[in-house]
């Protein structure tokens, strides 16, 4: 949760001289960097988010790796990855930090069905609102990453807020404050591509990584967090899906097929009342009859004859 | 059916009765036995709660003010699936209770056939054929049926969505939904016909009982499967027995009016 009315001031009323921090923010989107190759897997930044966030401790799981636990959890957004891998017959141990990528094309925001739970930052961050969330747990099955944890106490989902509340004030999220190698870096979209870009290079040229890559899926329109990877040609290498997408039913079927389902529905309760004030009921025959008047239906067929 | 499910129904059919009574006063005829009520009600609170906490997610921009109702969004959805689940459960029993007067037949495709001059109330009779359901009824009950497997399936799929792909997650998000709507247009239909368009109907499910002239009516070959008499015979006689009351009226009238003027 974080507080929506962080705003770059642009003019101050009666205000003498310039206004103080006017047309420095050159561009609004921000990014988390992280260069998987220069990771130490020291899991600062786990314990950092576990602080930051004031999340209760959580048990870990050992399964034979160094890993805290297999998945993110509700409260527990931020994970190493280990992975182990073989490069010229050697061992090669990738760490990956894994969080929420806050897609520019969430596929959390497109899967939720609930009014305002989910809400995308002009900067590029996707926060959850907690209060309107319905716990339905549709944006788990949206996201390409797996990233959205379901907290069965609260019945709610929770994920990486890319510290919202923190980026508000012109701080960088907790995770990168933490890291110690420097392989975590924050700051606007573009600088952040152009080091990754740089940095590739550099592992390509310089390393001997000849695939070395960004990771930055433009199947949902690129990342505001992006990996600089040895090999970007097997991103599956390191958990990471090579082309992200999200299911097309999830928007159309939000925004034409369940609205129409709606008009649908009222139109057969209007269809069922007007039936009954065009045709009245069908009741038990014979019914009372009237020997002056003659049964109800005549009255009306007589009335047809003569026009 | 087979026999065991048979048995099963036969005896909880036998057992309702025992502490459940159902009342038929003369000129009356039973039509829904108290264990065929207590289903088709048990049956009826679930689907309603499935379909106002479904509704509920579906959008809950417009249906949100449903879900204080069940203590908030998120135990409105918790709440859903057992909702549907036990829906399934007695539905599943209203099956086997109902499946043999459902079976579908030859005089149903006729009933189809004719369905605008039904619709239009144009035939004040059901045609002589129609037994316990006509062809409209046995069509809500299988979509019922294939909705409730429908909603059955894609709901485990989407409980234990953890445990299952994405695609199949996103696929049975649109199956469910669109089992909703072809029951929930069942269901406004049957409630309009069960109330505001046949009175008479709404109390049986209630008393378990119908009038002779509803049975005649609406159910003729029920109707003299359970009296042995032919309903268009008893019609005409009803008719002519109420023209005669009419007229002895009439004349009694006028014989009080003579007196009373001498």
């Amino acid at each position: 949760m974080s507080n929506p009315r962080t705003f770059q001031i642009q003019e101050i009323s009666a205000h003498p001289g310039p206004v103080p921090g006017q047309g420095t923010r050159r561009e609004e989107k921000v990014c988390k960097y992280i260069d998987v190759t220069t990771c130490i897997g020291c899991k600062a930044c786990e314990v950092a988010c576990v602080e930051w966030n004031d999340h209760p401790f959580r048990e870990t799981t050992f399964n034979d790796t160094y890993q805290t636990m297999p998945t993110t959890e509700w409260n527990y957004y931020n994970l190493i990855k280990f992975a182990e891998d073989e490069r010229d017959g050697n061992l090669m141990w990738l760490l990956r930090k894994d969080q929420c990528m806050h897609c520019e094309d969430p596929g959390c925001l497109r899967a939720c069905p609930a009014d305002g739970a989910i809400i995308k930052y002009e900067n590029g961050i996707v926060d959850f609102q907690q209060d309107n969330c319905i716990g339905c747990g549709y944006c788990i099955s949206g996201c390409p990453f797996d990233i959205p944890k379901f907290h069965p106490k609260t019945n709610k989902v929770y994920k990486c807020t890319m510290c919202s509340d923190r980026v508000g004030q012109g701080l960088e999220p907790a995770c990168i404050k933490a890291c110690p190698t420097g392989c975590l870096k924050f700051g606007t979209k573009s600088e952040m591509v152009q080091i990754a870009g740089l940095r590739a290079q550099q592992l390509r040229e310089v390393s001997g990584f000849a695939d070395a890559g960004v990771y930055d899926p433009q199947s949902i329109g690129g990342t505001h967090v992006i990996y600089v990877l040895h090999d970007i040609k097997r991103p599956e290498r390191y958990g990471l899906p090579a082309r992200p997408v999200i299911p097309p039913s999830y928007t159309y079927w939000k925004w034409i097929a369940k609205p129409v389902g709606l008009w649908m529905g009222l139109l057969g309760i209007f269809a069922v009342f007007f039936h009954r004030v065009f045709y009245g009921p069908k009741l038990p025959q014979p019914e009372a009859v009237d020997v002056e008047s003659g049964p109800a239906e005549e009255i009306e067929a007589g009335r047809k004859e003569k026009p | 059916m087979s026999s065991p499910a048979k048995d099963f129904d036969e005896n909880a059919r036998g057992e309702f009765a025992r502490f459940g009574t159902t009342r038929v006063h003369r000129g009356e005829l039973l039509r829904h036995p108290v264990y065929t009520r207590f289903l088709h009600w048990s049956a009826a609170i679930f689907f309603v709660l499935s379909l106002l906490t479904g509704f509920a997610i579906y959008t809950p921009w417009l249906f949100r003010w449903i879900t204080p109702l069940f203590g908030g969004g998120s135990r409105t959805r918790l709440l859903h699936p057992w909702f549907g689940l036990l829906f399934d459960v007695f539905f599943f029993f209203q099956f086997l209770n109902w499946v043999g007067p459902m079976s579908w037949g030859q005089k149903d495709r006729r009933w189809l056939k004719k369905i605008r001059s039904y619709v239009t109330n144009q035939e004040r009779l059901e045609s002589e054929d129609v037994g316990f359901f006509n062809a409209g009824q046995k069509l809500y009950f299988w979509l019922i049926v294939l909705s409730g497997i429908l909603f059955l399936v894609t709901g485990v799929l989407m409980w234990f969505d953890d445990a299952v792909p994405r695609w199949i997650v996103a696929v049975s998000y649109v199956i469910h939904d669109l089992a909703a709507l072809l029951m929930f247009a069942g269901f406004v239909i049957h409630v309009y016909e069960g109330t505001a368009h046949q009175p008479g109907t709404f109390a049986s499910m209630i008393n378990g009982t119908v009038t002779r002239t509803w049975a005649w009516t609406h159910h003729p070959a029920w109707y003299r499967t359970i009296t042995g008499q032919d309903p268009r015979d008893a019609y005409e006689n009803e008719k002519r027995r109420l023209v005669e009351r009419e007229r002895a009226l009439a004349e009694l009238e006028r014989k009080e009016a003579q007196r009373d003027s001498l």
